[in-house]
């Protein structure tokens, strides 16, 4: 910090990314309440606990390996080798063993920049948990947590959510608050994933028609949602840069004018992804709650789809086209869930794929329409935001990047039988052992207790 | 001496970087580190696959059933 004035600006961006991944956990707590909402009294704690331990799981190994595949993968395969050229000194310095992540008085923001990205691998993880509950061994399910959570999402960062990503510059990718970065790659992993699992039994008739198993609480399950909000709100300011200087950005602004900036570090400001947000939140509702005739649990997850179909351009969106884009997103999220059960007998508990993957994959094809033409970074050489290459960007996104590899990692451990509970614990319920202790050790301290009266 | 490598705060803290005890086994407490993440993967799989092989032994369709009923 060479100046007072650097050194304001390094604290202030210390303390914002700091706030946003406190902001971030609420993220995760929604999630935990939306899917122990959502199960049945018989596999609560199974629910809870399965998600809960993706957190340590998903931290650790982002700390092993996740961050260091960020700083190292964004020219490959197509622009250099992994840590190459540029990106070597970067990949370097952010191996777990490199001094700069640690307790360094020398670099006060790799460990907060480093959480925030982590939060998002929560986030990534905890999109597959809601899909699978009831029926996937907690073990498989950690092994994807790690996966999607450590690897596959944060390659897709790399390459299509860092300023020097291949995919931002060879195919103009422009996916600021993460339609696909985050939501299609989820979704479409938890797709590949459900596909090999198989439904919950009883979720389809001897006909294939499919029934529907309502959430046993659906009060905690929108009040999960509204949790996932609020974390939003700290999510949207995570992909931020919240000051710097044109200088420090060194591409092709001119002047003076410090910024706020998108991942991309191309300018934005926090005023205009407020607008966006809620109106692409409130375009979402207002649809889905007109689609589904008033369901609560659609409702909340319309606007939840909403945001997600226009993050990928709400730093530059218009609030108004934010609404629409919003509203359409929430409308084909619904359409295409039922669609997808009734076609393919996916039995996706929670709509994490219609949510999260569908409305992600079609957020960054749409962003290729509306903001076509206009720069995806402020760096000269890049190409331009399209209609092809945001196409192409949500294709790696959502199917090579996301179903592909959950396919294959569930067939082998299909293929193994470690993949689904045993069809008896089922249907005896998961925490069917812990629920008979339970009452067990209630009347062992109740009769002691009555006997000492 | 000091395992953190000061004994004191009199310094100009423009300089100072690294401020963890036992720098220089970074490698090693990554490996370690690693290891250990493996093994809890391996000992819960076990663990795992051996209590529902016991459930699945111990199955009860009268409380399942009781189960299904209660929701």
């Amino acid at each position: 910090m060479g100046n007072n004035i650097d050194a304001l600006t390094t604290v202030f961006t210390e303390f914002y990314y700091w706030v946003t991944v406190v902001f971030m956990f609420l993220i995760h707590l929604g999630f935990l309440m939306y899917e122990v909402g959502a199960s049945r009294r018989r596999n609560h704690m199974h629910t809870l606990m399965k998600n809960s331990m993706l957190t340590p799981l998903v931290t650790i190994t982002f700390f092993f390996f996740g961050w260091w595949i960020y700083w190292a993968f964004p020219a490959f395969p197509f622009l250099g080798g992994i840590a190459s050229g540029g990106n070597a000194d970067l990949a370097a310095a952010n191996t777990p063993w490199s001094a700069t992540m640690s307790t360094n008085l020398g670099d006060r923001i790799t460990g907060v920049f480093w959480a925030a990205f982590l939060l998002f691998s929560w986030t990534a993880a905890s999109i597959v948990s809601g899909a699978v509950i009831e029926r996937i061994r907690s073990t498989a399910f950690w092994i994807h947590a790690v996966l999607i959570g450590s690897v596959f999402w944060i390659i897709d960062a790399a390459w299509g959510w860092h300023f020097g990503g291949w995919m931002v510059q060879l195919l103009g990718y422009h996916d600021a608050y993460a339609s696909g970065v985050i939501h299609a790659v989820a979704g479409g992993y938890a797709l590949g994933v459900l596909y090999v699992l198989g439904p919950r039994l009883g979720k389809f008739a001897d006909d294939g028609t499919p029934r529907d198993i309502p959430p046993h609480n659906p009060w905690m399950v929108v009040l999960g949602l509204f949790m996932i909000y609020t974390g939003f709100w700290g999510f949207y300011a995570a992909c931020n840069v919240p000051i710097i200087s044109p200088e420090v950005i060194d591409g092709q602004i001119t002047g003076v004018t410090w910024t706020a900036t998108n991942i991309y570090l191309a300018p934005t400001t926090l005023g205009a992804i407020t607008f966006n947000f809620l109106m692409s939140l409130s375009g979402g509702m207002l649809v889905a709650y007109m689609v589904s005739k008033g369901d609560p649990f659609w409702t909340f997850s319309g606007g939840l789809a909403g945001i997600i179909t226009a993050s990928a351009g709400n730093d530059l969106y218009h609030p108004i086209q934010a609404m629409f884009i919003g509203g359409f997103g929430a409308w084909a999220a619904y359409k295409l869930h039922f669609f997808v059960e009734r076609k393919f007998k996916i039995d996706d508990a929670v709509g994490a794929v219609a949510v999260h993957g569908y409305a992600g994959f079609l957020g960054v094809c749409i962003a290729g329409f509306m903001l076509w033409g206009a720069p995806s970074t402020p760096y000269e050489g890049y190409a331009t935001i399209s209609p092809w290459g945001q196409f192409a960007g949500a294709v790696i996104m959502f199917g090579v990047l996301g179903f592909l590899p959950a396919f294959l990692v569930s067939k082998v451990m299909a293929s193994m039988g470690i993949l689904r509970i045993p069809a008896k614990v089922e249907l005896e319920g998961l925490d069917h052992k812990d629920e008979t202790a339970f009452q067990y050790a209630v009347a062992d301290v109740v009769a002691a207790e009555k006997a000492a009266l | 001496m000091s395992t953190i490598g000061y004994d004191s705060w009199a310094v100009d803290l423009a300089d100072v970087g690294a401020i963890y005890p036992f720098q220089g086994t970074e490698v090693l407490m990554v490996i370690i580190a690693v290891v250990a993440w493996l093994a809890w993967h391996v000992y819960q799989a076990k663990a795992e696959s051996a209590e529902l092989k016991e459930r699945e032994a111990a199955f009860d369709k009268k409380a399942a059933s009781k189960n299904i009923e209660g929701y």
